[in-house]
Order: C-alpha cells, then structure tokens, then sequence
C-alpha cells in the first residue's frame, strides 16, 4: 500500500514538473545573455543573471506599451461584455417572453460556428465605418458572448424566485431587481466570467493579428508573433517576451484558480 | 450541481427582458450573424485584391470557389493534415485528460491544488507565447527534446523540419498545452460518480481495473461526449502553432486549414476563395458534432 | 447601488479613453507618417531630427513594421485607409498597390525636383518603379543578390577565385562537399523558403518567366526548366541543407562551417561582420553570381526598396520633401554608414566609406547587370507560396522536377485567371 502511494507521488510529481519544464526554461533563459541559450546541452539556469533581454523589449521595442495595450483592451472588453452578459443572462434565466427557447436554442448551436468564419466580413465591415486598427475593432467582437450568457443564465437559474417576487412586491423596477439582487448574488459567476473573458481577450491571437495594423496598437501575442518574425536568431529576447506575456495570466490563474476551474466545470454541467 | 428552479417563474412584463436582452443580441446579431451570412455570400463572388481597388471587378462565380477548392491539392492537404491532428491529438488528449483527473482524484494524494495547478498551468497561458518557446525545445542543436532523447542514445530529430515529425511535434505540443482544461471537466464528472457505486463493488471484490471499466468509464460517458465534441471543435481551428512554430511547413505537412485560410484571405486577398474555406472548415465541425451526438444517443439506448 | 455606479463610471471611463483620440503634437505641425521595415526603420529615425530642423512645422513619425508580415500588414493598412503617407516599400511590391491605386505616380514631382533625377540611378533599378510609363516609386537603397563564400574554405577545395560559371559552382561544391568527411556539412545554402535564386538562375539561362502579357504562368519552358534543375540538384546531392530549421542562425551556421556559399544580399553584411570576428574576420568574401555560360558576371535581380507616397497622404508635398531629402546623395551616404543599405543615388558610391569597402566591389558590378520580376500585383503570391512550395517538393524528391514545374505553371494560371479577365475586359 505504502509501496503504491510513493510510486504515485513520484509519478505525479515527475509529471507536474514535466508540465513546467517549458516554463522553467523560457524564465532561465529569458536572463540569459545573447546566445547563452544556443548551447548543447541544455542549460536550466544562466551562469550569469542578465536583464539586457528584458531591457532591450522595453527601452528598444517599446513593449510597455503594447503590454498596457493587452491589458486595457482586455479590461474593457471584460467589463463591457460581462454587463451585456449579465443582462441577457437573466433576461434568458428569469423571464417569459414569445420565442425564448427557439432563441435559446439558436444561440446555443450557433455556437458551433467556428468564429474564424466571421473575420472576413467582420473585417470589411469595420472598415467601411473605420474602426480596423483602433482598439473599438477589438472590443466590439468581444462586446457578448454566447457562451457567457449560457453560463451565468444556468447559475441565475438556480436564484429563488421568491427573492424575486419579493422584491417586486416592495416596488422594486426590473432594473433595480436586476442590479441590487441578480447582479450581487452572481458575483462569482461574473468573477469565474470575468476571468474567462480577460484570458480569452489577452491570449487572442488571429483576430487582432488581422484587426491592428498600427504597432502602437498591437497586442503582446501580435507583438510577440511579429518580434519572432523578426528576432528568430534571438531566442533569449523571444524567451524574455514570452515570459512578459504569460505572467499577468498565471498571477490571474493562480490567484482566482478557485473561481475559474468552478466555471470550468460548470460550463460543463449540461442542462 | 446547479439545478434550474423548475417552478414558473414570475410573469414580470416581457418588456422588460427584450430591453435586458437587447445589448448582447444586437451586438451578437451585427456583428456574428450578418457576417456568417455575409461570408456565406462571399464565399460565391471572387472577391480579392483587385476588388480591394476597384469594388466592380467583383464577378459572382456561383460555386466555382467550392469546385476550386475540391481541385486545389493544398487545400486537400490542409485539410488531411487537420484531420490527422484532429483525430490523433484528440483521443490522446482526452486519455492524457482522464489520466491525470484519475490520479488528481485519487484519494491517496494529498496536496491536490499545486499538481492540479501545474498541470493546469499550460492552459492559460498564451499559445503564442508557449509556440514560441517549444520552437526552441524542439531545436535540432540546442533544443530540450533532443537532449532528452540524447540520455537514451535516441539520436536527434529534426522535429520542425522533418515533413514526418512536424506534426507530432505539434501534436505533442498541443496535448501539453490543453490536457488541463479537460481535465478538470473529468474531475468534475467523476466527483459526480455517487461513492456507494464503488463501495458495493469493493464489497463484492471487484478489481480496480473492473471497477474502472464498469463503473467509472459508464458513468463518465456523458462527460467525455462532452470533452469529445468540445475538443474536437477546438482543434480543427489549430492556427497559432503552426503559425508560430512551422509557418505551415516543412512540405505543408503542418499547413492547417485556418491556416490556409488566413493565408488566401489575409496574405493573398483571395476573400471568396478563403471564405469558402471557412464555411468547409464549419461543414466539417458541423457533421463532426452532429455524428458525436448520434452515437451518445445510441450509446445510451 | 453603488456597485452599479462604480460599473457605469468605468464603461463611461472606458468609452472616453478609447474613442478616437487626438494627436497631441503641435496644432501647426504636419506630421507625416512613414513606415520603414525591420533595422531601417531605428536607423532611418536617426535621420529624421536633422531633416525636422531644416523643416520647420514638419515631423516625421517612423513605425517600424517586420518584413515578415509586411506584406499582410500594407495590404491590411490598404484596406482599411489606415495607410501612412509614405512608405518603404520593397521595389517587388509597387506594382501591387499602384495597380490598387494606393499609390501616387510621382512624374510631376519628379520634373520639377532639383534633387532626383532618372539619371543618378541605376537603370535596372528605377526600371522596376516604372509601371505603364508612370514612375510609382523612388528608389531609396538598392539591393541584388550576390555570393557571399567563405574564401579559406575555397582555398582549401582548390579556388583560389569564387566560381564564374554554373559548371564552376557545381564543381566547387563538389569540393567542398568531400572536403568535409563530416556529413552534416554542405558546400552551399539555398533554402527552399527564398525564391529569388530559383528566379536569378532561370533568369540567368535566358527564361521568360511569365508569358501572354503576364497572364500565364512559363516555368515549363526549356530555359526555366535547366535552371531549376540545375539547383534541385545542389538539394538532391546534399551538396545544399534540406531543412530550413537547423539554421535558426545563418550567420552562426556560416561561422561554423555548416555551409560555404549563401546567395543573398547586403543586409546581411553586418550581420556577417558580426558573427565573423577574430581570426574569421578576413576569411569570407563578396563575388558577382556567376553566369550560366561565358557572360560574367550572370544577371540578378534588381532589389532594394523604393520610396513611395499613399494617396491618401494630406501632406503629399511635405512627404515629397521628405523623400528628397533621403534621396540626397549626403543624406545616402549617412544612412549607408548607418545600416549599410546600399545607396540607390550613384553618387553616393564615389564615398570614400563606401568605395574602400572590399564587400561592396561586388555589388557595383552586380548592380551592372540586373532584371525586375514580373512587374504584377500576384508576383508576391505567385514567388512566396508558389515557387517556394513546388521548390521545396523537388527538392526533397517528392515530385520530379518536371512534374513540379508543370503544376506550378496549373497554379499560377488559376491565380492569373482575374488577370486575363481584366485584359480581355480593357480590350
């Protein structure tokens, strides 16, 4: 028995840091002077801390603001959607209304629309009224999301409605209801919401690839993408870029973990 | 876990919910909708590069692009290349997934949040951002993979440079980066097994293996349609890894069909032409699912 | 309650921040934007405060764009009217927006100039800004391919000069090939994701690479046909690297020995001055490509990058002094000193930096003896997915090469295929 627990630990253990092993060498190397990473065989850790690699992204190519980009654009449409969500989550949870479920439905399995089929049209659109390559043309195809009206409706849904009607009886408008009771009980749904939202904006890759030309606009996985284009030969400098870019989504991992593995989870919970 | 309060609910005025709904559907309408039907559209004129100049060198072709695309060996090939992805890194995502929610689930492991945090790790971080690093793990010269296979004399691959290994390099890569997010699903699931099942099972002696096969595997069955059909319309839109690691190479063998896509529509302006491969790519992820539903229903009668 | 304010205040917040936004820079000042790729744009940044002094109310905003994606984001740039005013663009790439009627013809500007002149450039060069007789573009630094070989490696397989003939190539490489008993080594480095060498040496062996007006593809001709042979076999010998993904660094790999010869331009020669220090310094040369018969040095292609004005520029007369002053032969003598971009004005080239350098002979004479790709808006797709992914089939011996060429040539005329419309549809 005991025999069997150790082996498992070891094998859970060796694999845990077999997942990080990437991560672990993006960070060492990422400190390492030009061509130090290039050595056969590998080193996990530079013989000399250098923080040229980091300097060079910030002071020659600018990346603070590219990464204050991400991190605006990410707010925004985190923000801006979980509100549209929220309202059509308790529209769809709460209410009666003619053509619901057929609406319910069409949302649902439109979901299987790879998203890559609208970008086309999307982009021609928002360039006859002028938005590509401004960050609205970011945003607005983050303004809702099926997916987030499903999940915090199934989490409204388990709301009392006595709550609800009580509130109703003392006067209160639907707004009202809406804000000072809905909105206030599924915290952490728009939390577990929130985080999806602010991952999904900031590792999107294809569309604000497509969408910002300009480079002061570009997002850290453009930037990113287009410094490979450029740096290949450097794989310290693209090291030091990756880490920039992955740490504020790991610090949001770990902090609100809790919060996303329950959506996870929940988004998995079929009616 | 969460159970919808089946009881009516109020009957507030419809009003109001449209007016609730009214931001997300419009938003969802203009600019989710109408560009489905407009690339629908689009996909049967010839709009490229030309007609970025000059709106009226625009031609409608019918279905010339679709006949095209049938005649068109690199779309054949992004397409079988998607396909072999798809269906390889699928299941064995989905067997990595099971695996490490089992052992995860496991009673006998203590300090579940930080392994289920590292294996977790790879899922959010930015695909862009971990390509670019396993770019230089599979470095022929000076990359980790081959140092490992070095410790047991495997003598180096060129991994992203050998049309045979491209794939699987990417392959590999993938289940790393995704294994996670299904996995927490199968906890999930299997969390949801009712403890009595296997303390009847222990009691009539049944082996871990058998109660693996006729409790927990039966039991998971509607959670892993769920990862099926979940991970595979994921992974027919692979783009960014071979965007970032093999530009579609060597020999195309890496060449996705979003890639493609992007590729006539973006980098060519070849925008009916790419449109029509996009509405393909929706063909296939539609019957795809439509099948993994059929055979959850036949599985379950 | 307040929850609900505290979100309103944010969107409203939000709203105000991401509209449009202003400029902040001087009401008065006309700022003319231009994009430059990859190095040149932070050199060509260096030249901007001088030009900004002697102009008073103009400023110049430099973006730097990757060469990679350059061509995605022009066209992207094009498309959406967010183009600069003026831009760097690659002389392959004039023909493409002046026939998307994103560029200007510059002949009124030209006339009236004191400073640029048809006559201080190269002939081969400012042929490629020529389109329909209108001049698109001007040239700003010129480039060819040429040979860059490691001369201690010649001397060791027995050249004491670099080849002048296919025949002498093929035979050096040979050489080269069995003076390394270590097989990981090759004589010469050809990847299969450039073009140019397959184009330069069907252009060499006297092939016409398009035909019918540009409108169908050609690559099956005889011409053609022995020049692509002729390098298929560089891959098929092992005389030529297959993959492209050993050489994450070319100047390393060249360092190293990995391969002798590389046909490329002069971008690289910093580069190379970089990796090839110590007692590598002196041990790698420059030559003109040689020619497929006795006609030293054989043809390359005439590069570079010319400058060119959006139409959509508000300032075209301010961008154009802008140009100007790039286009002085003192302003191309700096930039030259700065990044090593080969002057496009002759003049520039009697500079002592430039005329004492021992890399830069080669590229005069090369300069001697260019042509221009076909001058169409589909070349880019036709040379970057077309040529280098039938290149990289008979390369690897996945398809013959006549098979290769054959299919080329069915691609190509279904990418002309709106091409031939229009023709027929002018006439």
């Amino acid at each position: 028995m005991n025999i069997k627990k150790i082996l498992l630990y070891i094998f859970i253990g060796l694999t845990s840091i077999l997942t990080l092993v990437p991560f672990i060498w993006m960070l060492s190397a990422s400190f390492m002077a030009d061509g130090k990473a290039s050595v056969f065989p590998p080193i996990f850790f530079p013989d000399e801390f250098v923080f040229s690699q980091y300097e060079t992204l910030f002071v020659r190519l600018s990346m603070a603001r590219t990464f204050l980009n991400s991190l605006l654009l990410s707010f925004s449409v985190t923000v801006i959607s979980l509100f549209f969500n929220s309202m059509a989550g308790f529209a769809f949870a709460k209410y009666r209304f003619i053509g619901k479920k057929k609406l319910f439905n069409l949302l649902l399995s439109s979901m299987i629309i790879p998203s890559q089929v609208t970008m086309l049209p999307l982009f021609l659109m928002l360039k006859s009224i002028g938005l590509i390559n401004t960050y609205m043309a970011i945003i607005i195809p983050g303004l809702a999301n099926i997916f987030g009206i499903f999940l915090i409706r199934q989490y409204i849904l388990a709301i009392p409605d006595s709550l609800i009607e009580a509130a109703k009886i003392d006067g209160a408008t639907d707004f009202q209801i809406y804000r000072k009771i809905i909105l206030p009980l599924a915290i952490p749904i728009l939390v577990t919401l929130a985080i999806f939202t602010f991952l999904g904006t900031w590792n999107d890759f294809l569309w604000p690839l497509i969408a910002l030309t300009d480079d002061s606009m570009y997002t850290l996985p453009v930037a990113l993408a287009n410094l490979m284009g450029e740096h290949t030969k450097d794989p310290e400098l693209m090291m030091a870029g990756s880490v920039l870019t992955i740490i504020p989504v790991i610090i949001v991992f770990l902090v609100l973990q809790k919060y996303y593995i329950k959506g996870i989870m929940m988004g998995s919970v079929k009616e | 876990m969460i159970k919808s309060a089946k009881n009516k609910f109020s009957t507030y005025s419809s009003s109001a919910a449209y007016i609730f709904l009214a931001p997300a559907l419009s938003a969802i309408f203009v600019f989710f909708f109408i560009p489905v039907i407009a690339a629908f559209i689009i996909s049967f004129t010839d709009f490229d590069i030309y007609a970025l100049g000059d709106f009226s060198t625009v031609r409608w072709v019918g279905f010339s692009n679709y006949f095209k695309l049938f005649d068109d060996p690199l779309f054949w090939q992004a397409l079988q290349n998607t396909f072999y992805f798809v269906i390889v890194t699928g299941p064995v995502s989905i067997a990595v997934s099971l695996t490490a929610a089992l052992l995860l689930n496991s009673k006998l492991v203590k300090f579940k949040a930080i392994f289920r945090a590292s294996y977790f790790m790879p899922v959010v971080t930015t695909l862009v951002a971990v390509a670019i690093v396993w770019r230089f793990i599979y470095h022929p010269k000076f990359g980790i993979m081959n140092y490992l296979l070095s410790l047991i004399s495997i003598s180096p691959i060129d991994w992203l440079g050998d049309p045979l290994w491209a794939m699987p390099a990417i392959m590999l890569m993938s289940v790393w980066k995704n294994f996670g997010y299904n996995m927490i699903i199968f906890i999930a699931g299997l969390q949801n097994i009712p403890e009595d099942l296997y303390e009847a099972a222990d009691i009539e002696g049944a082996s871990a293996w058998n109660q693996f096969r006729f409790i927990t595997l039966p039991m998971l069955a509607p959670t892993t349609v769920f990862v099926s059909i979940i991970t595979m319309i994921g992974y027919f839109q692979l783009f960014a890894e071979p965007y970032i690691m093999t530009q579609g190479g060597p020999l195309n063998k890496t060449l996705s069909i979003v890639q493609y896509m992007y590729q006539e529509g973006f980098r060519w302006w070849n925008m009916g032409y790419s449109a029509a491969i996009a509405f393909v790519l929706f063909f296939i992820i539609f019957v795809g699912t439509l099948i993994q539903f059929k055979l959850q229903k036949s599985d379950n009668t | 309650m307040k929850h609900f304010k505290h979100i309103a205040a944010v969107i409203l917040f939000l709203c105000i921040f991401l509209s449009p936004s202003c400029s902040k820079e001087n009401e008065g000042d006309k700022i003319i934007k231009f994009w430059a790729m990859g190095t040149e744009a932070e050199y060509v940044a260096k030249l901007v405060p001088e030009f900004e002094k002697q102009n008073p109310g103009i400023k110049i905003k430099v973006q730097q764009i990757p060469w990679t994606a350059a061509q995605e984001k022009l066209i992207t740039a094009f498309a959406s009217d967010n183009t600069p005013d003026a831009c760097q663009l690659g002389n392959t790439w004039v023909p493409q927006f002046a026939y998307l009627n994103g560029i200007v013809s510059l002949d009124k500007f030209i006339s009236s100039s004191p400073i640029i002149k048809k006559e201080n450039y190269f002939n081969g060069i400012w042929d490629t800004n020529v389109i329909d007789s209108l001049v698109y573009g001007i040239p700003w630094y010129v480039d060819t391919r040429i040979l860059f070989y490691r001369s201690d490696i010649f001397k060791r397989a027995g050249y004491d000069n670099p080849p002048k003939t296919w025949a002498e190539l093929y035979d050096l490489s040979k050489k080269i090939k069995s003076l390394f008993q270590n097989k990981d080594k090759y004589a010469i480095y050809l990847p299969t994701n450039e073009w140019a060498p397959f184009v330069i040496f069907g252009l060499q062996a006297g092939a016409n690479i398009l035909k019918d007006n540009s409108s169908r593809g050609n690559f099956s001709s005889e011409e053609f046909k022995t020049a692509f042979e002729f390098l298929i076999r560089f891959h098929k010998e092992k005389l030529a690297p297959l993959g492209i993904s050993q050489v994450t660094n070319v100047y390393q790999a060249f360092a190293d020995e990995y391969f002798s010869m590389y046909i490329s331009g002069p971008w690289n020669i910093n580069e190379f001055k970089k990796w090839m220090i110590n007692d590598l310094a002196d041990k790698w040369k420059t030559s003109p490509l040689p020619s497929k018969g006795n006609n030293y040095p054989g043809v390359s292609l005439a590069g570079g990058a010319s400058l060119v004005i959006f139409k959509n520029s508000k300032h075209k007369n301010e961008t154009w002094k802008f140009i100007e002053y790039l286009s002085k032969s003192s302003t191309q003598i700096k930039f030259f000193n700065l990044v090593n971009n080969l002057p496009a004005v002759k003049e520039a080239w009697g500079d002592s930096s430039i005329s004492k350098d021992v890399y830069m002979k080669a590229f005069y004479q090369q300069f001697e003896n260019v042509a221009a790709t076909p001058k169409i808006p589909e070349w880019e797709q036709i040379a970057f997915s077309k040529i280098q992914q039938y290149a990289e089939l008979a390369a690897r011996g996945v398809i013959s090469s006549d098979e290769a060429l054959k299919n080329l040539d069915k691609d190509v005329d279904i990418i002309l295929e709106k091409r031939r419309w229009l023709i027929g549809k002018e006439k």
